[in-house]
This record gives structure tokens, sequence and C-alpha cells, in this order.
């Protein structure tokens, strides 16, 4: 039982941070058809801004939340502008070009990483957090690290904040309204170039907090670890449906609970194994996802 | 005719054979290399870029001739890389029996991955080859039977190989075999392109739809093309395995189909030249450029300019981006002159509309 719940509640926390890198590909690829393999970057960029924040800026903040804290902002932060950057330099000028956008974010992920490692090395750098996040909380019997608790809580707002955002204001309906049908809101006279820079920025804001979340999971910050988690996001991304955030959210799940406990009861890789099939049949059976199955 | 016959074999014969010469140049070239060409150090880079040159060259099947992007042709190699090896070194099976079989399993493996991931097109392909790749590669690295060696890598049993190509001395023997592997690779692709269901492949590249009015099925055609790629890839993993002495995790990462991605655009896409030489030269520089920023020109230069300097995935990278951005054609469009070449005739295979949204209604 105990051990039950610790792996639910880690495979809960793992499916917080494909979400978090998920739904920032998904409404990208919804609204602009583009496969943004740059994303890894967006986490690399969160992460360390994190770290090179805490041991440049804020070296002196004895208060070791407010530390973390004010690191993860910057590191939000940095990743949103970047991301915008990115849209605004690489993607805006290749519009419409959809295999040529998909070309330069895969030549940007591999040129990030190796300058990354040019700069600060290819050795992981240790990210200093409170002492709570490594300390485990006990729940009828299970002992569980407590970082998990903050993964799944930073996916919960960000997905509140996304609903909020696509149902609420008048740029998350331009968005919404992109992902069903772009050459109508074109039509209809709405700039959504105004959108493709917004949902870039906000994919580099939440792969942000997914890189920072990963700084506290590994205890390190890497130059390559956005390319590992990037590859099952995407897997999420496609059983989910591409363009849907919910159908994100759900895959999300299913996938990192899938990989805690195949991984666990069966063998070490048969989980990931697990979930490649998953995507296999998903794919087949519905070539929209999830959510082009429960649509149609 | 006779003269297309003649730029098409005759040319690259005589390339080929003069290539094949290389060994025998005992002269240093300073600045290219730091070796004399003929040290088995130099032969070893030269006959890597011609190796990538040829693995280049069998992605390109699928991308630049039929449209087909894929993120997991390195699957394949991978197979061609480990199987072969695995058999020779675990299983202690005679070499050329090893061989056989791993370009059976290759084969039938293409045909049923690919059956299966060819039922989706576009984005989505890219997307299930790209997961089939992750699950050798989780296979490669949890070893679940003591195959592989995971992270360690599988060191070749040297004493079942053939003795031409065991021990530094032979290095010129694997330099000729990776040359020929490019020829061989080189004619087959000329030779299926322009073959008529090469065409089709071409003309499913164009337009997909025009090809089933004309009543055709472009599933099969497609099928074929993935086959003749991802078998050839095999074929070019075994090289790779006998010219590195082993199997390393590295051919199983995603990250090796996008080098194998990058060499095709840098080259040229649908170009036999192009996606050769563009193999050749990434290959070369990603060696050289350490070389490079390493060098004591670059060690004096300012910080800002020398650490980009000293990363060659960096600089390749950039040059990608470049390219992609002012060259679409690649290497081989200078020689196009205004004709829509490389990623400009893909356009319209890898459009994400054909992918996963649903089919156009209203358009």
């Amino acid at each position: 039982m105990s051990t039950w719940l610790l792996l639910t509640i880690t495979g809960l926390g793992l499916g917080a941070m494909y979400f978090l890198i998920a739904s920032g590909l998904s409404l990208i690829y919804g609204l602009m058809g583009v496969l943004n393999f740059a994303h890894g970057a967006f986490i690399t960029v969160g992460g360390y801004a994190a770290w090179w924040t805490e041991v440049h800026l804020f070296d002196g903040v004895h208060s070791a939340w407010l530390k973390f804290v004010l690191a993860a902002l910057m590191g939000l932060v940095v990743g949103g502008v970047f991301a915008a950057l990115v849209e605004l330099v690489l993607i805006r000028p290749l519009y419409n070009r959809h295999i040529e956008q998909v070309l330069v974010t895969v030549g940007l992920s591999i040129a990030f990483v190796a300058l990354v490692q040019g700069i600060w090395g290819p050795d992981a750098k240790p990210l200093a957090v409170p002492g709570w996040l490594h300390a485990t909380t006990t729940i009828s019997g299970a002992h569980i690290p407590n970082d998990r608790w903050i993964e799944i809580a930073a996916a919960g707002v960000v997905l509140f904040l996304l609903q909020l955002f696509l149902r609420k204001t008048r740029y998350g309906l331009i968005i919404r309204a992109g992902v069903e049908n772009r050459a109508m809101v074109t039509a209809l006279g709405i700039d959504v170039r105004k959108a493709f820079t917004l949902v870039f920025a906000i994919g580099g804001v939440a792969a942000a907090v997914a890189g920072v979340l990963g700084g506290v999971y590994f205890n390190v910050v890497g130059p390559d670890q956005g390319t590992s988690l990037l590859i099952f996001a995407f897997i999420v991304v496609v059983i989910g449906g591409l363009g849907s955030i919910a159908g994100s959210a759900v895959a999300a799940m299913v996938v990192g609970l899938t990989q805690q406990y195949v991984n666990y009861y069966a063998s070490s890789g048969v989980g990931d194994m697990i979930v490649v099939l998953l995507l296999g049949v998903v794919l087949l059976v519905s070539p929209r996802g999830l959510v082009g199955a429960f649509s149609s | 005719m006779s003269r297309r016959v003649v730029a098409d074999y005759g040319w690259p014969l005589v390339v080929f054979a003069a290539l094949a010469f290389v060994p025998e140049l005992n002269v240093k070239i300073p600045k290219l290399f730091d070796q004399p060409i003929s040290s088995p150090g130099t032969l070893q880079i030269l006959g890597a870029c011609v190796l990538f040159g040829a693995l280049a060259l069998t992605y390109d099947i699928q991308f630049g001739y039929t449209g087909l992007l894929s993120f997991g042709h390195a699957l394949y190699i991978a197979i061609g890389v480990y199987l072969s090896n695995i058999a020779i070194t675990d299983w202690h099976w005679n070499f050329w029996v090893a061989i056989l079989f791993t370009m059976g399993v290759a084969f039938v493996l293409a045909n049923v991955l690919g059956a299966v991931s060819l039922r989706v097109a576009g984005i989505a392909f890219a997307m299930v080859t790209l997961a089939f790749a992750q699950a050798g590669a989780v296979l490669a690295l949890k070893d679940p039977h003591h195959w592989t060696h995971g992270e360690e890598g599988l060191g070749a049993d040297y004493t079942k190989l053939p003795h031409a190509f065991v021990g530094i001395f032979n290095t010129k023997n694997l330099y000729w075999l990776a040359l020929g592997f490019l020829a061989v690779v080189f004619f087959v692709v000329r030779w299926a392109v322009e073959s008529s269901p090469g065409r089709v492949w071409q003309a499913i590249r164009e337009n997909e739809q025009r090809v089933e009015v004309l009543g055709m099925r472009p599933h099969l055609f497609k099928l074929q093309a993935f086959v003749l790629s991802s078998t050839l890839a095999a074929a070019g993993g075994i090289v790779y395995m006998l010219l590195y002495n082993g199997s390393t995790l590295g051919v199983t990462a995603p990250n090796f189909t996008l080098t194998l991605l990058l060499m095709v655009v840098i080259g040229g896409a649908g170009s036999r030249w192009g996606a050769v030489l563009g193999g050749i030269l990434y290959t070369y520089l990603n060696n050289r450029l350490v070389a490079v920023g390493s060098s004591s020109t670059v060690e004096g230069l300012p910080h800002v300019l020398r650490t980009p300097l000293s990363q060659p995935l960096f600089l390749l990278g950039v040059i990608f981006i470049l390219i992609v951005f002012f060259l679409p054609g690649g290497i081989a469009g200078l020689a196009a002159r205004g004709r829509p070449s490389g990623l400009r005739r893909l356009e319209e295979a890898i459009r994400p509309e054909h992918a996963l949204t649903a089919p156009p209604e209203e358009a």
C-alpha cells in the first residue's frame, strides 16, 4: 500500500513535469503547426537562469526559501523572454513554411545545448533548494519526498491559469479560435502573429517551470536535461491530441503513472516501452489523439 | 540518354575510383589534417566521413526523395551496429552468418514498423518513428539480457572478425570498406529513384493526392522507400561497427537521427551528391573543429568568441540554421540555379494539415 502510494504520488509528479512541457508544445503546434524541438532549450534556460541567479545575484540572501523563490521567478522570466525572442527572430521570418520552422528549432536545440556546454561546461550544476523540499512527508506509511507536492501543485496552477487565460481573455479566445481554424481568424482581420509570440512566451514560461523543478527533482541542472524530458513530452502531446491543453493534462498523468507503476512492478525500462506502445496504439486507433477519440 | 548514364554512373565511378587512392597518399596537408593522409588516424576520420556520407544518403531516400520526415532512422543503424556485434560477440556466431541474420532482421522489422507508422503521415509519422527509436534506445540502455552492456558499450570480439578489418594497420581496409559501401548506396539510390517506383516516390513528395487519384496506393510505395532506406541503414550500421570496433549507445540516441537530418539539409535534400557531401562535410567539420577550437589562434581570442568556437556542434547548428534560412537547397541547391530544390520541394510533403488535423473539408 505504502509503495503504491509512493509510486502514485511520484508518477503524478513526473506527469506534472510532462504536462508543464507538453502544454506549451501542444499550444504551439495547435496554433502554428510548429513541432518545437527548441522546447528542450527553454527547459534548460529556465533551470540555468535559476541556478545562475542563485550563485551570482542572491548569494548573500540567507533565507533559503526567499533565495529559491527569487531564483525560480528569474528562471520563469528568462524562459519566457527567451522563448518570445526565438519566435520573433527565428520562427516569424519563416511564416507558413512549416518544415523549415521545424528544422530551425532542431538546429537551435542542438546549437543551444552545445553553447551551454561551452559556457558552463558539460557538468551539471547543483541547484540549492530549501531543505524541506528534500525531506519526506509520511502518509499512511509512505515516505513521500516533498518536492513531488510542489511539482503537482505547480502543474495544477499552470493548468488553472492557462484555462483561465484561454477561456476568459480576448487573447485566449483568439488562440482557441486559431487552433480550431487559423485561416478563418485571419480572414476576420485579426492579426494572429501576436498570438504566436504569446504562445511561445507562455510555453517558454511553463517549460522554465519544468526546468526549475527538474533542478529540484535531480538536485542539479544539466545542459541536456531538457532534451531527455522532451521526448516523453512529445509522446504526451501526441497521445493527448495536439492543440488540446486538457488532453495533454490527462495524457501526462496517464504516461507518468504508467511509467512509475510498470517500471517498478515489472522491470526498469518496461514502463518506457509500454508508453511507446501506448502512443502507437492511440495513433493507429485515433490519429488525433485522445481528444479526437472523444470528440468524434 | 547516354549522356545521362555517363553523368549518373560514369562520373561517380571516376570520383570513387580516385577516392580509393587516398590511402596511398603519403603527404601531409597542413591545416586540414594533423597527420599525413595515409596515417591510420587520418584514414579513420576519412572512413567516418565517407560512411556518414552514405548514411545521410540512406536517410535522404525517405526524406528528400519521398518526403517522409522520420525521427527514427537511428533505430535501423543501431540494429546494424548492435545486432551484428551481439551475434558475433555475445552469441559467438560466425561473422557472415551474423551479418545475414542482422540484415534479415532489419528488413523484417522495417517492413513491420514501417507498415504501422506509415498509417499516419507528416508530423505524426515523425513522432511514431521517434517513439519506436526511443523504445530501441531504452532497450539498448537497460539491456535486459546482458547483451548490449548498456552505457559501457560492447567491444567487438576481434577474433571473430575478418582479419583484414582488425588492427590499426588495417585502417585503410576499413576506409575502403566504407568507400565501397558509399559507392553501393550511391548506385542503388540512383537506380532506385530513376526506376518507375522511384518516380512514384517523388510524385508522392510533390503531391500525394494526385498519386492516389491516378489509381496507385501511396502507402505501398512509401513502405518500399522506407524499407530500402532502413535496410541500407542497417548495412551501414554493420560498417560502423567494424570501423569503430564495437557498439556504443550514441547511435541509438534520437540526436543521431537529427544529425543525419542536419547533414542532408546542409548538403541539399533530394540530391545524391548533396546528401553525400553534407554527410562528409559535417563529419569532417565535427572532427576538425575540435582541433581548431583548441588551437593557439582560438586560444588567443577573447572569451566571447572563444567559447562558441570551441563547440563544433554550436557552429554546425548555426550553419544549419543559416542554410535553412538562406539556402534551402543546401550546397547542391547552388547548382540548381533558381529551380526549387531541397527544402522548397518538401514544403508540400510535410505539412501539418496532412498530419493530425482532420482532412481538409472546407478548403
